[in-house]
């Protein structure tokens, strides 16, 4: 035995061992992450409990399995619950999600084994996913127009709702499209009335004449407002025309405006292939529709959205500089203290700690720089800042400084790669330095630029600690692109996928019903950012094999 | 020919001036990232250094005024426009301080003829009252009424009463008050006196709103002391109504006073520095701190400490003037102070930063009254010749170096110690910034991040690098590597909402897996030698990890449904209340084994990376060398290539511990960010970067705070330089030598 030690064989076998645990880990998070991720729009069973409790009274609880759990004995006697003798040392807990938010106590419930009478899976449950207050768990009882019950058999009754829940989307598809659209671009446009008319005060150039025409233009706006006004409420109106009614669990009827529901499906019923296509159908809605309720329902666009859009924003900014940066120490930099000192600078800035430079954006960036934007470009809004305050151009300036190493070396190995004889034949055939530079070295270097570029993407997509500081907010009202003159919003705030997992995880009001969203919001974020690592790797080994290929 | 060689020229000389402009401009375009970092420097330093920054006072405007009266009370508006004076002639004059009227006279009214005694509340109220002969008193308020009459501002002054414009009874007998003392806030206020035959008096008056006419009115109440010194040279009422301090010579005694029907007497202690005698004593804001003057110029704190379950006024800490104290002025919203000594001296003291931040001379006569702008940006300083304001530059006077790293005895605390709690509700709290709590916070994440990363990065480097097939090697590099991609929000995620309640269910299965994972590892090991040999043979060198998976997985499948088991056995079916009860251990659900555990997987790619590296690159001949020499492999390992790699594992370890240091969403997320200085593993931490996270959008710019979370920032900034640098100092060592060998 002792020998065997001696000959070092465990030793080798624990540090394999250890490879074998961050393996393990590894994989195991993307299992987790992704099982929890996707399993969140698979349409999960809705059981109808029958439970008793020590009195021996019956109640009746509707919900989904949403977690399990074993509890030992001695934990529950030790709380107080009686009734459990003769049971083993542990008992299984159950934590159902019975919805209806607004009529109960709590819409997440733990109920323990021995309380449950029966359980059983009826067919016609139905779950309606709402506006306001999370899911709805009952059956279909009938539909009203205007308050009066219309007469459908139990089959029509699915096919009718589905219609007239069609017809109500499409009202409020449109009322939504008026708010934000023409609605939206008057606002907008009173405003900017409202600023310049701010702005030729404070230039001294308002003269009666100006004053005059620019009240004609705001009337004219609150003209037209006035009209769609009308529309928007004819299109109220009409989608509160239909509601339908719903029997929850205790037996009570539940009059549901048509207008408050999104969606209905009947879990129960549903084939696999149904389910599939449930599923699918959940996840479009997942990325492309708006969050509701605290970000604790609906979906992640304006997230998706503000992400890519900052990060691209970035990408513009970090790549000259990154490249040319990497060009200066692989190609001109001679080879001295001054060169030493830049390379120390590189690997500091890679390691400086992102919150480092969230601190230096918000002083450097939003106070000084925005500050000064301010006064001159818009003395007309302040006090309230337009770039004096954190926004997306500030966040993609922080992002920049951070991701710009990354891009460094990447872009440098990549450089170092390109054999020396390339150089020199282009040099000896009369070429200049630049020239060489600009035909053969950055274009044979550009899939190293291209790695380097991805990798910055996949960093910036992923930090959240500076964009709290500088430009992320859990809700924004607007995205920073829309179709108001110049377009482009740069001075706004966003969402962002990593925030919203912060913010949805740990700020809200209400987490158990939030959580699931937050592991689909984390499975998109990883994918991405695993995704671009992947093309990035990818495309370093190839163009590896390339100049290998070229060396011989 | 000859134009087509000169054409071939010009164009030559036009790519070559492309070629020196492309040069600079990459020059500068390289420069630039040392600019940036040195911006980055620069501007942490720009925000950090004006707290270090020494007071100054400066002349701003001066007149002269012959005064020869006694100044009872000094003051001015919030814009230092206008200050006023109440003498001893019991004659309040306002006086422009505005530069096209300085010194003039604004207004000018006698209060009170041959007042014997004057009192003022806080500063914040600004309420003063005189006394006369025969036990009565005037209450009246310096107002100051702002108007914008063609969009100037104008202050103007005003004398409100807001007890009314007549005298009011204090002694029924009608003596003379010799000392008095006065306080009022919204609805309450009290005036405490002592007549000229010994009697102590307290007038305490209740707010009542008439519900008709919707007026206040103030209702009385006559209050006899129990008892009185004699001599009693200073009464001072706290303005919350709580404490009644009287002094006589260098003896205090307190009152409780909260409960004005039940009156008793706190405490009486004398409260001279050694060796000499009581000049003044004064209320610092918030009511909590008394400041006492001595001749010998020693200024000392008191307040009251919960000591043995019982409150008692303490001595906390002491400074030093240097002459005798002829005056303390407290600041209106800040612990700072100002004293006046007889030689014209003016020093300007805080009491939380422990510190004499400013000592000059400001006049030469003795007769010298000071008061502090309401905003404290300015001094008002009155002598027998002239008035002058001084604008003073004090901003941030409550950090110092020993406020921020070393122990500070806060106001109402049992004793001093490094606490971090920088806002609060109230006006007058003392802000508790001690860098010391959040910086061993960050360093408690750190340890046990680097204790859960380090064994298992290290010896994963070794395997992958000296065992490993690089078939299986160019799968699994990439596959732990790619763990660094993972943002950690996700991590830190997980850890707070996943981690943290499965670590808290099955704590014994979790303990338990220290144990079995590694026996089970052995175990293999074991049984693997005792395999035949052709099995052994046919089986490829350099897949131990991928036979120990699934005895991993399975080994930790047993503990964890083995945990309810050994709860029952071990813990009484409760671990976490057996530890809380019988071993006294605190247990958060967010403790620092979660951000240990997450944080050391975040760092586990970053040093596993460098150190493989390290190791792989070591050289062939060496190992070679040593094999052939008869060493096994496991000795080779030990003895050469380790050995050989040791700067580069050292230098893996620098950088992984720079990443852990700085990190921010997982020990956000995954500890209750609670500043606790505890190195229990069951509890939480906050970080630095935490800290400026959550606190850094809150801040006021500019403010104390604001500039201490820059601090924090250059703390972390400096740090991770020195870290970073060290290690790619070493990294190039390495190679240097490595391409040597």
């Amino acid at each position: 035995m002792n020998k065997w030690f001696k000959s070092g064989t465990p030793w080798i076998w624990m540090t394999g061992g250890a490879v074998s645990v961050s393996l393990i880990m590894v994989i195991g998070l993307f299992v987790l992450i992704g099982w929890r991720g996707l399993s969140f729009f698979w349409p999960a069973t809705v059981y109808e409990f029958d439970m008793v409790d020590s009195q021996g009274v019956h109640s009746n609880v509707i919900g989904e399995i949403y977690d399990s759990e074993t509890v030992l004995k001695q934990q529950l006697v030790d709380a107080g619950i009686t009734g459990l003798e003769g049971r083993g040392d542990t008992l299984e807990r159950y934590l159902i999600k019975v919805g209806n938010r607004e009529y109960v106590e709590l819409d997440f419930q733990w109920i323990l084994e021995t309380t449950i009478a029966g359980r059983y899976v009826p067919a016609n449950i139905v779950v309606l996913e709402r506006t306001k207050n999370g899911n709805f768990y009952g059956y279909i009882k009938e539909i009203q127009e205007n308050g009066k019950t219309l007469s459908f058999s139990p089959e029509q009754l699915e096919i009718e709702l589905a219609a007239r829940l069609e017809l109500t989307s499409t009202l409020k598809a449109k009322e939504n499209d008026l708010l934000k659209g023409d609605i939206g671009r008057i606002n907008f446009e009173l405003e900017r009335i409202r600023l310049n008319q701010r702005k030729l005060n404070l230039e001294g150039t308002l003269t009666p004449e100006k004053i005059v025409e620019l009240e004609n233009q705001s009337q004219q706006l609150r003209d037209e407002y006035l009209v769609l006004e009308k529309q928007l409420f004819a299109y109220r109106t009409e989608a509160q025309r239909d509601s339908v009614v719903i029997t929850d669990m205790t037996g009570r009827d539940v009059v549901m405006p048509m207008a408050k529901v999104l969606d209905f499906y009947l879990p129960n019923k549903m084939t696999f292939f149904e389910k599939v296509k449930h599923w699918f159908h959940q996840t479009a809605k997942f990325v492309s529709d708006d969050p509701r309720e605290a970000n604790t329902e609906g979906g992640v666009f304006p997230a998706i959205f503000g992400t890519v859009f900052m990060v691209m924003l970035m990408a513009v900014i970090v790549t000259p500089f990154g490249v040319i940066a990497a060009i200066y120490l692989h190609e001109y930099a001679p080879k001295n203290t001054i060169t030493k000192f830049i390379r120390i600078a590189v690997i500091n800035l890679a390691g400086v700690p992102s919150i480092v430079y969230g601190v230096f954006g918000l002083g450097f960036f939003v106070y000084i720089v925005g500050g000064s934007i301010d006064q001159l470009l818009y003395p007309e809004a302040l006090p309230s800042p337009t770039f004096g305050s954190p926004g997306v151009l500030w966040s993609a300036l922080t992002l920049a400084i951070l991701t710009l190493p990354v891009v460094i070396v990447s872009t440098e190995e990549g450089l170092s790669r390109i054999p020396s004889t390339l150089r020199e034949g282009s040099l000896a055939l009369g070429a200049t330095k630049s020239e060489t530079l600009w035909r053969i070295i950055v274009p044979m270097a550009s899939p190293a630029i291209m790695t380097g570029l991805i990798l910055a993407v996949a960093r910036a997509a992923g930090e959240v600690a500076p964009l709290m500081l500088v430009g992320v907010v859990k809700m924004a009202p607007a995205l920073p692109v829309d179709g108001n003159f110049p377009y482009l919003h740069l001075e706004r705030k966003f969402m962002h996928l990593g925030f919203h997992i912060y913010d949805v995880g740990f700020q809200s009001p209400n987490v158990e019903a939030a959580r699931p969203l937050v592991y689909a919001t984390s499975f998109l974020l990883v994918t991405v950012i695993i995704g671009l690592n992947l093309a990035a790797i990818a495309i370093r080994n190839n163009l590896r094999e390339k100049y290998r290929a070229l060396e011989h | 020919m000859q134009s087509d060689l000169s054409n071939q020229l010009r164009a030559n000389q036009k790519r070559v001036i492309k070629d020196k402009l492309v040069k600079y401009s990459i020059s500068s375009g390289g420069a630039l990232v040392l600019v940036t970092l040195l911006l980055i420097f620069g501007y942490l330093l720009y925000v950090v250094l004006p707290i270090f920054a020494p007071v100054s006072i400066e002349v701003e405007k001066q007149f002269t005024q012959t005064k020869n009266e006694k100044i009872y009370a000094l003051g001015l508006d919030e814009q230092n426009d206008i200050s006023f004076q109440i003498d001893e002639q019991g004659t309040i004059s306002f006086i422009s301080l505005r530069e096209h009227d300085l010194g003039d006279m604004l207004l000018q009214k006698k209060m009170l003829s041959s007042p014997v005694a004057f009192a003022q509340t806080s500063p914040r109220h600004n309420t003063h009252l005189l006394t006369n002969q025969t036990g009565q008193a005037i209450i009246f308020k310096p107002e100051f009424d702002t108007s914008y009459p063609n969009d100037q501002r104008l202050i103007s002054p005003r004398i409100s009463y807001p007890f009314g414009d007549q005298l009011i009874d204090i002694d029924p007998q009608g003596k003379a008050i010799n000392v008095v003392s006065f306080e009022l806030d919204d609805e309450y206020a009290a005036i405490a006196a002592v007549t000229s035959d010994n009697r102590g008096l307290l007038v305490v008056f209740n707010a009542t709103e008439d519900m008709m006419t919707e007026e206040i009115v103030w209702e009385s109440e006559l209050i006899e002391l129990p008892s009185m010194p004699k001599n009693v040279s200073q009464m001072l009422l706290s303005p919350d109504f709580n404490n009644l301090f009287i002094r006589s010579n260098d003896n205090l005694i307190v009152y409780d006073i909260s409960d004005a029907d039940n009156i008793r007497l706190k405490s009486a202690m004398s409260v001279n520095a050694p060796g000499s005698h009581v000049t003044d004593i004064q209320l610092l804001t918030g009511a909590s701190s008394l400041m006492v003057a001595n001749e010998n110029g020693v200024i000392s704190q008191w307040f009251e400490v919960l000591k043995d379950n019982k409150r008692s006024f303490t001595f906390i800490r002491d400074f030093s003037a240097g002459e005798s104290i002829a005056d303390i002025v407290p600041e209106f919203f800040r612990k700072g102070f100002l004293t006046t000594d007889k030689q014209g001296y003016l020093s300007i003291f805080h009491t939380t930063g422990d510190t004499r931040l400013l000592n000059e001379k400001v006049s030469n006569n003795e007769n010298l009254s000071v008061a502090f702008s309401p905003r404290a940006n300015a001094l008002l300083v009155v002598d027998s010749q002239q008035v002058t304001l001084y604008t003073l530059d004090n901003e941030h006077p409550e950090i110092t170096w020993s406020a921020l790293w070393q122990k500070v005895w806060y106001e109402g605390y049992p004793e001093a110690s490094y606490l971090w709690q920088s806002t609060s509700a109230s006006d007058d709290f003392e802000a508790k910034m001690s860098l010391v709590p959040i910086s061993f916070g960050t360093i408690k994440a750190a340890f046990y991040a680097m204790l859960f990363a380090v064994p298992i990065a290290i010896s994963g480097a070794v395997y992958t690098a000296y065992f490993m097939s690089s078939s299986i090697r160019s799968y699994v590099k990439p596959t732990v590597e790619i763990m660094e991609a993972l943002p950690t929000v996700i991590l830190g995620f997980l850890a707070g909402l996943w981690l943290a309640p499965l670590i808290e269910n099955q704590l014994p299965g979790i303990i338990l897996l220290l144990i079995t994972l590694p026996l089970s590892i052995f175990v293999t090991a074991a049984l693997w030698t005792l395999l035949p040999n052709n099995i052994k043979q046919a089986i490829p060198e350099g897949i131990h990890p991928l036979i120990l998976i699934p005895v991993l997985l399975l080994a930790g499948y047993m503990s964890m449904s083995f945990s309810d088991t050994l709860e029952l056995w071990l813990f009484d079916g409760d671990t976490r209340m057996y530890l809380t009860n019988e071993l006294g251990i605190n247990f958060d659900q967010r403790n620092s084994l979660i951000v240990g555990i997450a944080m050391g997987f975040a760092v586990i790619p970053t040093i596993y990376s460098i150190a493989e590296d390290a190791i792989f690159s070591v050289p062939k001949s060496l190992t070679m060398g040593s094999l052939a020499l008869g060493a096994t492999p496991w000795q080779t390992l030990a003895k050469v290539v380790i050995l050989t790699a040791s700067p580069g594992i050292f230098s893996a370890v620098m950088m992984g511990t720079g990443r852990a240091v700085g990190e921010t969403m997982i020990v956000l997320m995954a500890t209750g960010n609670t500043p606790i200085m505890d190195w229990n593993i069951f509890e939480g931490m906050r970080s630095l970067s935490a800290n400026i996270a959550v606190e850094m959008p809150e801040s006021e710019v500019g403010s104390s705070h604001y500039r201490v979370l820059f601090l924090a920032a250059f703390v972390l900034f400096l740090f991770t330089f020195v870290f970073n640098t060290v290690a790619e100092l070493v990294r190039q060592r390495l190679r240097e030598k490595y391409s040597s060998l």
